[in-house]
């Protein structure tokens, strides 16, 4: 026993001496100190990475048995679900996957809305993390194409002529990015090449950095206040603890958790009343037909609302057109946020009604725009969807404003902990 | 203020929702069916053998894969299912070439591998429960549930040839069926063999389904046991933070 661990140590040092092992194992791990009041919201971070391995893993198999062709796309997709050993299960971790990967980073972001963990210093970490959405949104969108059913292949279809909404070059734009006039197996090809290594390739350096900057600037808490300001004699933050083994194993338990409810949807709810797997999508894609209501994913419907609220053409420029700019502009607005944000504290516990107000009218536009987004539209759900619209922007454009009058509460000297 | 304004959101969801009614407009029937019930799911493939694999392939199943799912063997898979020409592992198809099918009745007939995944349960059942005679179709009939099929009404011997009724009422009684050529089956009977059927289509959707929830039930017996002991080790760590 004692030679073995002497062994296992020797090559340790080993390593050691021509690897930062142990000094890079320190400083984000073994001796990261994170203030020791992170509450449930703090969960979705590390869901999110959990997610992410899962799609990779899957992803690598489901690659295996895949074939990134018009004519073979839909059949290899039930071969996997039929033919291939566990295909079934495979696939659908994948799909639930996406579904749940898209859940937990809209917590993971709402929960930065509810501390203000994208003020200073922490712009850069909000923006890493924004790029990191964008790309997931990309990821999603490429690999939605994939199984080539009805919805794979005329959501494709709509969006990529989205951007033929653009003056001048617009359908010169779309016809490049699809290589073909229609949605094709050339389309099909290059999304695959996307979908499989470019973006994870992306996601992955990304997570990365998202990981360096939150650990230079350290995590922000409930309390919102820097728990760097109050340091013990050997200069440790007296609120923080080791991030090992303290949330080492209290997110090995959350993931845990998070994996039962996981696997109540994989098992007993893959289609999840046809909002993870879309009922149409069972149908092999067929040019010759478009179907009757072309719905986005879940995850997408928001910004889809959004797009088709857009009815009017105003200012000489068709309302197609103003869907596209709104619906891009809902995206990137986040990415302001550090900026727009002007009160003097960050979490929303030490604010006044209109900051709680505003949070919740943006949350509420939010979830209905998604709803309304999934539906077909009629007069009266357009007119509900452009309200949550103006709802949504002007959560962003009023904040310099509201942020500023807002009364705030005096903040604490040291974080809110009950231990149990 | 906050619940204000969430009443009224609440109020305007529903409010959206009511205008969400369905396309056809006829409420469906309740299929009810139950997969775990093998010899349902044999009188559904008998059905579907005899009646329908004329025309509609299920091109994604293996003879071989579902004889051994719902407990058919070898002797009566090849001698009551297959086509002699076809091999146990085949993939099962029709002999009937697509773009004639399409000349002959309009559309050529779907392939039926995940049918039961794109309709549900309760249309298929609801469609093969909801033929009734029209001289003004090309077939002779037309389906309450999907009108101006092209379908024939395949299922006619067993069931015989109805009428469709509309009342003025609103809801799932404002039509009755009256049977004007009686069938081989009586109505319950027919029932039953439609569900049979249904079964059968649902299984050939997704035949993982037959081992999905049991798995299922298994992996999270052990990730909640793996909770609790994870759970108690945490405890045990966070005991010295105050």
């Amino acid at each position: 026993m004692n030679a073995l661990i002497k062994g296992i140590t020797g090559l340790r040092n080993w390593v050691d001496d021509r690897f930062p092992l142990m000094s890079l194992w320190n400083e984000h791990v073994g001796q990261y100190y994170a203030p020791k009041n992170f509450n449930f919201w703090y969960y979705f971070g590390v869901f999110s990475l959990v997610m992410f391995a899962n799609q990779i893993v899957t992803g690598i198999w489901l690659t295996m048995s895949y074939k990134p062709s018009a004519a073979e796309a839909f059949s290899s997709v039930e071969f996997i679900m039929r033919d291939v050993e566990w295909g079934w299960l495979i696939r659908y971790l994948h799909s639930t996957g996406a579904s749940f990967f898209f859940i937990v980073i809209y917590l993971h972001m709402f929960r930065a809305l509810l501390y203000g963990s994208y003020k200073k210093p922490r712009e850069l970490l909000w923006i890493i993390g924004m790029f990191l959405y964008l790309s997931l949104m990309a990821e999603a969108f490429f690999g939605y194409l994939l199984p080539w059913g009805q919805m794979s292949y005329w959501g494709a279809q709509v969006i990529i002529s989205l951007f033929g909404a653009i003056p001048f070059i617009g359908e010169t734009l779309s016809t490049w990015i699809r290589g073909d006039y229609v949605v094709s197996d050339v389309t099909l090809n290059r999304f695959f090449a996307l979908h499989v290594v470019a973006l994870p390739f992306a996601i992955a350096g990304l997570v990365v950095m998202h990981i360096l900057a939150l650990h230079e600037v350290g995590s922000n808490n409930p309390d919102g206040i820097e728990i760097k300001d109050n340091k013990d004699s050997d200069g440790k933050p007296i609120d923080g603890i080791p991030f090992h083994p303290y949330y080492t194993i209290k997110d090995l338990t959350g993931i845990i958790f998070f994996l039962i409810l996981f696997s109540v949807v994989v098992f007993f709810a893959p289609e999840m009343g046809g909002y993870f797997l879309e009922h149409n999508n069972f149908v092999p894609a067929n040019p010759m037909a478009t179907p009757e209501h072309i719905a986005p994913v879940w995850y997408f419907t928001p910004y889809y609302s959004i797009l088709r609220a857009n009815t009017v053409n105003f200012f000489w420029i068709p309302a197609k057109l103003w869907g596209v700019i709104f619906m891009g502009a809902a995206v990137m607005i986040f990415f302001l946020l550090p900026w727009l944000d002007r009160s003097p504290v960050r979490s929303l516990r030490y604010r006044g009604w209109m900051s709680k107000f505003a949070l919740g009218a943006f949350v509420t536009s939010f979830l209905v725009l998604g709803y309304l987004g999934a539906l077909p539209p009629t007069p009266v759900r357009t007119l509900v969807a452009q309200f949550f619209t103006v709802v949504y922007f002007m959560f962003f454009l009023l904040m310099p404003i509201y942020t500023t009058f807002d009364k705030v509460k005096p903040l604490p000297d040291r974080v809110t902990f009950n231990d149990h | 203020m906050i619940i204000k304004i969430l009443l009224l959101c609440l109020q305007l969801f529903f409010w959206s929702q009511s205008f969400a009614a369905g396309s056809s407009g006829v409420e469906l029937l309740d299929a009810n069916v139950d997969i775990g019930r093998r010899n349902s799911l044999q009188r559904g493939a008998q059905t579907f053998f005899n009646y329908c694999s004329g025309c509609h392939s299920i091109q994604f199943m293996r003879y071989n894969r579902m004889a051994s799912d719902i407990g058919l063997s070898e002797d009566v898979l090849k001698t009551n299912l297959m086509f002699a020409s076809d091999k146990v592992g085949d993939n099962i198809k029709i002999a009937m070439d697509s773009e004639e099918a399409a000349s002959w009745f309009g559309v050529s007939p779907p392939d039926l591998s995940v049918i039961a995944r794109v309709r549900g349960e309760d249309w298929l059942y609801s469609f093969l429960n909801g033929f009734y005679v029209d001289p003004d179709r090309p077939t002779g009939v037309n389906n309450l549930f999907f009108p101006e099929t092209a379908m024939p009404h395949v299922l006619w011997e067993l069931q015989g040839y109805r009428t469709l009724e509309k009342t003025e009422r609103l809801g799932s009684d404002s039509y009755a069926f009256k049977t004007i050529v009686e069938g081989k089956l009586t109505p319950s009977q027919y029932e039953t063999l439609t569900r049979d059927l249904v079964s059968f289509l649902v299984y050939v959707g997704e035949p993982a389904r037959l081992v999905r929830y049991q798995i299922g039930f298994w992996v999270i017996a052990f990730l909640i046991l793996l909770f609790v002991f994870s759970y108690l080790t945490k405890r045990e760590y966070w005991r010295d933070i105050h």
